[in-house]
């Protein structure tokens, strides 16, 4: 019966072909690390919001009557309605947890650069699109920072020349953020960015499986076609659509086997989400601002507006300009120089483990400065603040170009043939 | 490269303490299992809050039914509206009626215990003294030139300022009461922790059903944890 039902759809649709193709026989490295469950972390995190996010819309009331009060309904009123809402707020912080240690990863092993340039971009166009439904997802509760955190980030457009002010009432759609920023926020965080997302995320899924996924050896699994003894292939089956082409080596199919240890990951994942959910949904005032349990209200600014903590790393660099265009120039140029990051990077080894003592110790201030420039972006603004928010931003900017310059004749080690297992 | 991260993340918690504003708070001792002290908060709110500050995001019956106040004590007792015990409890004064009163409507306080936090709550309420320059008389040592007036003076007598400065020329601001008031000290401290419990129950209602199903949830989580790592195990043995 079973059979016959799955032959009956796999002559229609490649059912069963697409199945082997990317999960069953599909060839992974053995050795993927502890770095590698965030992916999938990533991909549960997705999942997890818009499934809140549906049931969340059932009982949210988008406008500026009603909003904040509507917020209240679901966290009283609405069975499991607290839940609900404290997965999908926690939610949003957890979603830029994983894919900035995501990103960290694809950094420290490689993962951007020749052929994965394009797999990179999708993430990075990813991360935009996340950083957007972020922002405007903040702005539904209708809290007092949920305003002027909105009012603080829109009028940076104002800073473009000519353009500037009309372009400000334009994403407004009034001269102050009202009721009518609500509704166009949440029609595109709810539809829009969403469907974004959902496109980008299946974009970067084949071109991962379209190129192979990278390791922490940084070599490929994959070799010329007839190099490789028949003994020491790989001995499971792949699809031929990997194996027609080359001989694969040191993998497994990504089910069962990265399946089970990405289901641990993701109850490990869980017991720490969890964790927040339900003993520390606020996250210590990081995750849920405390001007926000108050309304949204235009005559009372919150004592010091602080974006959200994921936004804290780029707010810095805005910050610590005085001049409002550089400012935001300097704050999408952070984000531009990531999305070029396979392109400073002129090497050909990719794993930091075989790269020079020089690019260890850039990528390790990279760390430390983008971690300095995102908790600075969280506290009031103050002269050592700056001071230490420029030296951040420097050593962010100087990570790209120093990479730039000694990456074309890097002393690198010698890098191993296979991955030893 | 691991050793730096966990200095990192060790070094964060201090990071964010650094963050952390100043004022000198009290801290309240409320405990949000205790159900007389609720509905003790509850009583003290209604009679001496309402009249100027609405809750109007919680319900009479949710508050009833957690506080296990009986359905009908909640409807002669607490409810000074005449509504129906589902209503939101809005009090009955207009905001653009208040305004015109006080120059400002009173905020409503259903989530005043999550944006101000308990202590300052708990320290507020306890910190207003007899100031003739103020329109009400009073003034407060958390929130200088408050706009309301002294609601709680019948309990606790007439606050008088005591500032005090020790030898580093650093100076602190207390209060002391005359004996005027139908409580003594303890009394009206007990007054004060049992509305500042009660809103901090009204900020967050769910908070105890949330903790107590989080101990379950992760209890479930630890034993399936310890389950999938054995079931990765299993299939992994023949790899490695």
């Amino acid at each position: 019966m079973l059979t016959n039902l799955v032959n009956w759809i796999d002559k229609r649709i490649p059912m069963t072909d697409a199945w082997n193709k990317h999960v069953a026989q599909y060839p992974a490295p053995v050795n993927f690390n502890f770095w590698y469950f965030f992916g999938s972390l990533a991909m549960l995190v997705l999942v997890n919001q818009i499934l809140t996010g549906i049931w969340l819309t059932m009982n949210y009331t988008p406008s500026g009557e009603e909003a904040f009060a509507s917020v209240e309904y679901i966290m009283r009123d609405v069975e499991y309605g607290w839940l609900l809402r404290y997965m999908h707020s926690s939610g949003a912080s957890a979603f830029f947890v994983v894919v900035y240690l995501h990103m960290l990863r694809g950094m420290m092993y490689g993962s951007y650069q020749k052929p994965r340039e394009l797999l990179w971009l999708f993430g990075m166009f990813i991360f935009l699109v996340l950083m957007a439904e972020g922002f405007m997802g903040y702005l539904l509760p209708w809290g007092n920072m949920s305003f002027w955190g909105a009012q603080v980030i829109i009028s940076l457009f104002g800073a473009i020349p000519v353009i500037g002010d009309d372009l400000t009432l334009w994403i407004r759609g009034d001269y102050v953020i009202s009721g009518a920023t609500l509704n166009r926020f949440f029609a595109l965080h709810v539809i829009a960015l969403p469907l974004v997302l959902v496109i980008l995320v299946f974009l970067h899924i084949v071109a991962l499986h379209e190129v192979g996924s990278n390791n922490p050896e940084g070599i490929e699994i994959k070799k010329k076609k007839g190099s490789i003894p028949e003994e020491e292939k790989a001995q499971f089956k792949f699809h031929k659509q990997y194996t027609d082409k080359y001989d694969i080596v040191d993998a497994v199919p990504f089910h069962p086997y990265y399946s089970v240890k990405d289901i641990m990951g993701v109850v490990g994942f869980l017991i720490i989400f969890c964790y927040v959910i339900f003993f520390a949904p606020e996250g210590g005032g990081y995750f849920l601002e405390k001007p926000n349990f108050e309304p949204a209200n235009a005559l009372k600014t919150p004592e010091h507006i602080a974006p959200v903590w994921y936004f804290g790393p780029f707010y810095t660099i805005l910050r610590i300009i005085p001049d409002k265009l550089i400012g935001a120039g300097a704050m999408f140029g952070a984000i531009v120089m990531l999305f070029l990051l396979p392109w400073f990077d002129r090497g050909t080894v990719k794993s930091v483990r075989y790269r020079s003592t020089l690019h260890k110790i850039n990528l390790i201030q990279f760390c430390i400065c983008f971690f300095a420039l995102g908790v600075l972006g969280t506290m009031a603004a103050s002269p050592t603040a700056n001071l230490i928010g420029t030296i951040a931003s420097i050593g962010y900017f100087g990570y790209f170009i120093a990479l730039w310059f000694y990456s074309k004749n890097e002393k690198t080690k010698p890098l191993p043939e296979r991955i030893a297992h | 490269m691991k050793k730096l991260i966990i200095a990192l993340v060790t070094l964060l918690p201090a990071l964010a303490f650094a963050s952390g504003g100043g004022a000198n708070l009290m801290h309240a001792p409320i405990d949000p299992t205790d159900k007389a002290s609720l509905q003790n908060g509850a009583k003290l709110f209604m009679n001496y809050c309402f009249g100027c500050h609405d809750t109007r995001y919680q319900r009479y019956n949710r508050v009833a039914k957690d506080l296990g106040i009986p359905k009908e004590l909640m409807m002669e007792n607490l409810i000074f509206t005449g509504v129906k015990v589902g209503n939101l409890m809005y009090n009955s004064v207009e905001d653009a009626q208040a305004g015109k009163w006080f120059g400002q409507a009173p905020p409503d306080l259903t989530l005043v215990a999550r944006y101000k936090g308990t202590d300052w709550v708990y320290t507020y309420l306890k910190s207003f003294y007899a100031d003739p320059e103020r329109p009400f008389g009073v003034n407060n040592i958390l929130f200088k030139d408050v706009g309301m007036p002294h609601v709680l003076q019948d309990l606790q007598g007439v606050p008088t300022l005591v500032e005090t400065t020790d030898e580093h020329g650093h100076v602190t601001r207390s209060t002391v009461t005359d004996s005027s008031g139908e409580m003594s000290d303890d009394e009206f401290d007990i007054a004060v922790r049992d509305i500042t419990n009660f809103l901090n129950y009204a900020g967050e209602p769910s908070k105890l059903e949330r903790q107590s199903t989080g101990k379950m949830v992760i209890g479930f989580l630890f034993i399936l944890f310890i389950l999938t790592i054995f079931l990765k195990k299993e299939y992994w043995r023949d790899v490695h």
